[in-house]
């Protein structure tokens, strides 16, 4: 298809609205702009072909207010809206806007953000497309009696939750049927006395997961995969870390998770690219859908450094009209990809934030090494946004060749006047527990702390071995 | 009389209450003790208490509410207190 006619209004700033100005350049689409204040002499905003400040430097002022985005957008003759990640991409009333004002909205409708944005509804949805979910009580258990019933099938260790509990208060922990008799009175007696409302409900509770993502693309008829991606390395629910393949996963087991995932996909008729989430139980290798992200993520160039799809330029085409070409047979997992975010934080400090301006930049070159960046020399690093600066994404043909590219590359690296998170992931790198892929949600947190005599910024001439 | 400047040490927004929907920390001729916080500055979606580190009577605020600062910046103003 010829998109030439089209104009794309990018609704995001930073390193996303890089990529998102560099896929639709690639497919011949004119890039507009939209800016605050503050990202004036931006990257984005120099790399775009028209550029418009739409407000003051809070994105609560600028990015996240739909009527000044929809305004640039009739201003500069936009034919379609890319939302990025954060921001507006999840807002179902923005993408209904954005069709309400004849554009193109390059993500799912209004319906499917909705319906898959609100978690309970997400998990029925995924139930009914045979998408397993963590385990639960069929509703609300008013007495112990059925609780025991219920936890036969639910299984143990469980959590015993107030309906209308909610940001992990009110759960009660039981290990078998004697802690159940003993946590349940007390959970609805403190479920009543909390939340005014003694209704409780039994949910399996899985200790050791891993964090587990699989990338769908559709283009509203039909819906493929493109595997998996492992995001288990977080910090405080944010991730750190992410490869693909997952190493922790079975070939078995991997087509199973994904073609669910697929399934999923295909029912919603979905189009444009999305995330289903998932926690993974090593011991028992069960896969729970959690949660599902309309949108484009973070950590999206893993997977299209294992798969050769350009995910950003097939958002577009989908939108614009162009159906999916790709067959599920065509993607095929070639090697391994590991992704680093490189956050103006410093890690010595509690991950204190640290912006302002760039006073040297050097980056890595070398086969699989892949920027994605928002960075150029002398960059004035504004407080008002978050703290990601860089995802350095390395690709090798085994997941121990990308390691070691990654340490290379790290080594080459420079980014001074500000602090960043690269202390952190070269000590990630020579990690023998993370090396050897033995990690869960849980595991970074208690890393830090060992380890934080590892994170502080060693002198540039101290280099990484390779060993 | 002496005074203190309360400087922002960090570039980001300056916060007078701790949510939209509240009250604001102190107000314009408040009682303040070194721990008091008087503020929050955010930057990069993180938020630090800004304390009075002294004693005294905070006399004035030199930004507005969900203003940005910069480094160095004077956010408020306080009398010492003998």
């Amino acid at each position: 298809m010829n998109f030439s006619d089209h104009r794309l209004l990018i609704a995001n700033r930073g390193e996303i609205a890089v990529r998102i100005i560099h896929a639709a350049q690639a497919l011949g689409i004119r890039t507009l702009a939209v800016c605050s204040e503050a990202d004036k002499l931006s990257l984005p905003a120099m790399l775009a072909d028209e550029v418009m400040v739409i407000g003051p430097a809070r994105a609560d002022q600028s990015y996240l207010k739909a009527e000044l985005i929809l305004e640039a957008a009739k201003q500069m003759n936009a034919t379609a809206i890319h939302p990025g990640y954060g921001f507006l991409s999840e807002n179902a009333d923005f993408a209904q806007a954005v069709v309400d004002a004849g554009l193109i909205f390059v993500g799912p409708d209004a319906h499917t953000i909705r319906q898959m944005g609100d978690k309970a509804c997400a998990r029925t949805t995924a139930q009914a497309a045979g998408v397993p979910v963590v385990p639960g009580s069929d509703g609300e258990i008013d007495s112990l009696e059925d609780a025991i019933a219920a936890a036969e099938t639910v299984g143990f260790p469980l959590l015993i939750k107030a309906s209308a509990g909610g940001g992990g208060r009110g759960i009660r922990i039981a290990r078998d049927a004697n802690e159940l008799a003993k946590e349940f009175i007390i959970a609805q007696s403190e479920a009543k006395a909390a939340f005014g409302s003694g209704a409780v409900y039994l949910e399996r509770f899985i200790e050791k997961a891993r964090h587990i993502e699989v990338q769908i693309l559709g283009d509203g008829e039909h819906a493929i995969h493109l595997y998996e991606r492992e995001c288990s390395l977080q910090r405080r629910r944010q991730k750190v870390f992410e490869e693909a393949p997952s190493p922790a996963l079975s070939a078995t087991i991997r087509e199973q998770l994904c073609q669910k995932a697929a399934k999923l996909a295909q029912e919603l008729h979905y189009k444009g690219a999305g995330t289903l989430e998932f926690l993974y139980d090593d011991t028992t290798e069960a896969f729970f859908f959690i949660e599902m992200n309309t949108r484009i993520q973070v950590e999206h160039p893993v997977t299209e450094a294992i798969t050769g799809v350009d995910l950003v330029q097939w958002m577009i085409k989908v939108a614009l009209g162009e159906p999916l070409s790709i067959q599920q047979d065509d993607i095929t997992i070639n090697g391994s990809a590991i992704e680093m975010r490189i956050n103006a934080e410093n890690p010595a400090k509690g991950f204190f934030p640290s912006p302002g301006r760039l006073t040297y930049l050097q980056w890595p070159i070398g086969e699989g090494i892949r920027i994605d960046t928002h960075l150029f020399d002398d960059y004035l690093i504004p407080p008002y946004y978050d703290s990601l600066l860089a995802k350095i994404i390395i690709h090798g043909q085994t997941r121990q060749q990308a390691f070691e590219r990654a340490i290379a590359a790290l080594n080459e690296t420079q980014i001074e006047g500000v602090l960043t998170t690269m202390p952190l992931h070269k000590a990630l790198l020579q990690d023998p527990a993370i090396k050897a892929a033995v990690f869960d949600t849980g595991t970074l947190e208690v890393w830090l702390p060992e380890n934080l005599h590892k994170l502080i910024e060693k002198e540039k001439d101290d280099a990484l071995t390779t060993h | 009389m002496a005074t203190l400047d309360i400087i922002s040490p960090l570039p980001g927004v300056f916060y007078r209450r701790p949510s939209p929907e509240s009250d604001a920390f102190v107000n314009e001729g408040d009682q303040v003790e070194n721990t008091t916080v008087i503020g929050l500055i955010e930057v990069m979606k993180q938020f630090s208490d800004l304390t009075a580190d002294t004693q005294g009577t905070l006399i004035r605020f030199c930004v507005d509410d969900s203003e940005p600062v910069e480094p160095g910046q004077v956010v408020a103003i306080i009398e010492i207190q003998e």
